[in-house]
């Protein structure tokens, strides 16, 4: 009940402001793994919810049913084995119900095997370096200078008139579609945390240590993260921008930033 | 002879608290001693407050507006650390001290000076620590959860920020030792183990946790300690050791600490439930061997916080299905509460407000703990909004309100007189408002992709946010009245307390004098089948 008035009230205040578009809910995302995390999650949302209009229909009823009126008398009981057992066994069951498909979906999300390419990415305080390995490109992704201005303390510049606030990169990470992309995650100096919601995937950045995750985006776009774990003063300022390409454009992407390409692009 | 002895008794009687601050600084009474935290916690849940409200407000709306990142990072640390060891734990413990001695018919604490001495260490420690604002590089900037290596570039503060941190553990232990002592031997003689109130009941387990797990604590923050100091790597991958080592040892302290906060709060709502129903606590043992479980499954979760850092499919599936099965004894508990007001005759007083708001709010965040337990939905809520909406759920309404209902509830027994009933409902209903106002937001943002301990947002995230600002504003400003009104009680203003204060609650606590005389009980009273638990 309280959510109901709660969602209605929100809803109240979020219409006046109809240019800030705001989202509710998880997003389903664009990859196979990432539509399973939200079936979980809504799987267990609405189990929690029917458990809620169970446990909190009744907690009302008793709050109203039996409040004091005059002459009524309390009962006296305070055992029953037959319900301690009940409400000990539904939670269990309601728990298995929950827990096969979770560990089902963890399984493929552990199983980095078999990758069609793998990116290195290298964290730092405060920006991302991702090595396309195999290839000769490398390249270190900050956040975009139109943020970067106005974030400052009293800068004068309204956050709403600058496009993608804080979730702009220079350098996006360039991946193509369709493609299993294993990516190598480590650190060179703080724990950080490499989070694309729309990819489900977030994996920390760990120093001396190399961790893997995998992904593969089944529709063409933009998908934009934030580094996850605090890693110090300008820990709200390393976006993460993936943009997912068709193969051929892909393919034109990764012969531009090869070496010889960029070379050639200086000397002209 | 005989009137030697008379005499010596009188003198006895006679014997009350010493005048002025020596009162206060060499107290061994468990009521000054218990006072003393109270007003502690309040002070520190105001100070921790404010700081919650600069977060808020530079958080009102996108962009920096009033403090710099490093600031807000100081903040955010120091926040958490001064609501959890300052506020919640120190809140407890004053509770436990006014309580126990009262509740199983003891006249006072077992180790009298040792409860002195863990009560002074705290005001200390915490100067200690909220002057690293002043210090170069300013406050701990790292989170409370001080993982390694971002902690080791704190400023001159670092070491003054692993001291306090051993002094607050060295008071928890103290006082955990004082407790576990004085309820094993000085209960009334016909008190039983599972005759003892639910309070004291769920005491007893928080004191084992914290015998348990201060000294993991200690031991990880003087590994951090020595990493930066005395050239060791126990957490430095460039000298052979291991960042997420320290995240272990950190949570294998961190997950029992959370049902350190939040176990006493089940036995003080175990306490006021039964009184408002008229009817005695529902199902009193399994309510043991439930928090019982809960204790021991608090040992086998702790990487449950950790699932984003690389553990084996294994290790996650494992800590996976543990941290479901806390749902299960908790789950007993809420059903419990609610068989305790099944048929009752209720009656809504402000503690039972609390309690009432508290079954309904903590099972908010229980439910948002089944989402976060569920691995591959954990991936996207860990270190988001949602999990600080999540544990802000149970800290909140949960440990937070549990104190103010204890606080409503046995007021009167402590100062002999009542309360301002409807102030104290107006606070209730403003808190209950504001809180939700506040947190339920948050939910959103994290759903959406708002990451946590961030000064400054994209712009998509900025009407929620707003919200949960005017609702922290509004939460902040409605504790003024529970001050006002508690002062004003202390104060005398109310009507005289009877010594039932209540309609007919159980317990020994009821049967002395409002206020309760300086040594609760000199004779150890007979625990009738009337006011037995069980």
């Amino acid at each position: 009940m309280l959510r109901k008035v709660y969602l209605s009230v929100i809803g109240l205040l979020g219409a006046s402001n109809a240019s800030a578009d705001w989202t509710l809910n998880m997003p389903r995302g664009v990859t196979e793994l990432s539509a399973e995390t939200y079936a979980l999650h809504m799987q267990v949302f609405y189990w929690c919810c029917a458990i809620g209009v169970l446990v909190f229909g009744v907690m009302i009823y008793s709050l109203i049913r039996h409040r004091k009126s005059p002459g009524a008398e309390p009962a006296t009981f305070s055992h029953s084995m037959k319900a301690e057992v009940i409400w000990t066994t539904i939670p269990i069951i309601i728990l298995l119900i929950l827990v096969v498909p979770s560990a089902r979906t963890l399984i493929k999300l552990e199983d980095t095997r078999k990758p069609d390419m793998t990116i290195v990415a290298t964290a730092y305080q405060w920006r991302w370096h991702y090595r396309y390995q195999g290839q000769d490109v490398a390249f270190y992704s900050s956040l975009a200078r139109s943020s970067g201005v106005a974030r400052r303390l009293d800068s004068g510049i309204d956050p709403f008139t600058v496009e993608n606030y804080l979730l702009d990169v220079d350098n996006p990470l360039v991946v193509p579609v369709g493609r299993k992309v294993r990516l190598l995650l480590t650190s060179n100096d703080v724990v950080h945390s490499w989070w694309v919601p729309e990819l489900a995937i977030k994996k920390d950045a760990i120093p001396g240590f190399m961790n893997e995750t995998w992904f593969k985006a089944d529709v063409v776009g933009t998908y934009r993260g934030q580094c996850a774990e605090l890693c110090g003063m300008d820990h709200g300022y390393m976006p993460i921008v993936v943009k997912v390409l068709e193969p051929q454009a892909y393919a034109a992407w990764l012969a531009s930033r090869q070496p010889t390409a960029l070379r050639s692009a200086d000397t002209n | 002879m005989t009137s030697a002895v008379m005499d010596a008794h009188h003198s006895e009687e006679h014997h009350g608290p010493a005048k002025g601050i020596r009162r206060w600084l060499y107290a061994t009474n468990h009521k000054d001693i218990g006072t003393m935290y109270l007003v502690l916690s309040l002070v520190m849940f105001l100070t921790g407050g404010a700081m919650a409200l600069v977060i808020r407000s530079e958080l009102f709306q996108p962009g920096l507006q009033f403090i710099a990142p490093n600031v807000f990072n100081q903040l955010t640390t120091m926040h958490a650390l001064i609501m959890v060891f300052g506020a919640v734990m120190p809140a407890f413990v004053g509770l436990a001290n006014w309580m126990i001695p009262m509740m199983i018919g003891a006249p006072d604490m077992a180790l009298p000076r040792m409860n002195n001495w863990s009560f002074w260490i705290l005001p200390f420690a915490f100067l200690m620590l909220i002057a690293t604002f002043f210090m170069p590089g300013g406050a701990p900037a790292a989170g409370w959860t001080m993982y390694p290596p971002l902690v080791l570039q704190t400023g001159d503060a670092f070491p003054y920020l692993i001291f306090s941190i051993h002094l607050l553990g060295i008071s928890s232990i103290m006082g955990a030792i004082n407790i576990i002592v004085t309820i094993v031997n000085m209960r009334a003689p016909d008190m039983s183990l599972l005759k003892m109130p639910m309070f004291v009941w769920t005491w007893l387990i928080t004191a084992y946790l914290l015998l348990a797990v201060m000294p993991v604590l200690a031991g990880a923050v003087t590994m951090l300690l020595t990493d930066q100091f005395f050239g060791t790597s126990f957490f430095l991958a460039a000298g052979g050791g291991d960042p997420v080592l320290f995240q272990h040892i950190f949570w294998f302290f961190g997950h029992p600490e959370v049902y350190i906060l939040i176990l006493p709060a089940f036995g003080v709502i175990s306490e006021i439930i039964p009184t408002f129903s008229r009817k005695p606590l529902f199902g009193h043992d399994s309510m043991v061997y439930a928090a019982s479980s809960i204790a021991f499954l608090s040992f086998i979760v702790w990487a449950h916080h950790m699932f984003t850092v690389g553990m084996p499919l294994t290790g996650q599936l494992f800590f996976m299905f543990s941290t479901m099965l806390i749902a299960v004894p908790t789950g007993v508990k809420l059903f419990n509460w609610i068989a305790t007001m099944w048929r009752g005759t209720l009656t809504f007083e402000t503690p039972m407000l609390f309690a009432i708001a508290i079954l309904f709010l903590f099972t908010i965040g229980g439910f948002s703990g089944i989402m976060l337990a569920i691995v591959p939905a954990d991936i996207q809520y860990h270190d988001s909004y949602f999990v600080v909406a999540h544990f802000h759920y149970v800290l909140v309404p949960g440990s937070i309100f549990a104190i103010m209902a204890a606080v409503y509830y046995w007021l009167p027994k402590w100062s002999g007189h009542m309360y301002n009933e409807s102030l104290g409902k107006l606070h209730f209903w403003l808190s209950a408002v504001f809180v939700n106002v506040t947190f339920f937001p948050m939910h959103f943002l994290g759903l959406a992709g708002m990451p946590r301990r961030i000064p400054d947002y994209s712009t998509q995230f900025a009407d929620f946010n707003s919200i949960a600002s005017i609702g922290a504003i509004g939460y902040g400003l409605s504790q003024l009245l529970f001050v006002y009104v508690v002062i004003q009680c202390v104060r005398g203003k109310g009507a005289k307390a009877t010594s039932e204060v209540w309609d007919n609650p159980k317990g020994l606590e009821w049967t002395l004098p409002s206020p309760a005389p300086y040594h609760s009980f000199e004779v150890p009273p007979k625990v009738s089948s009337e006011s037995a638990f069980s």
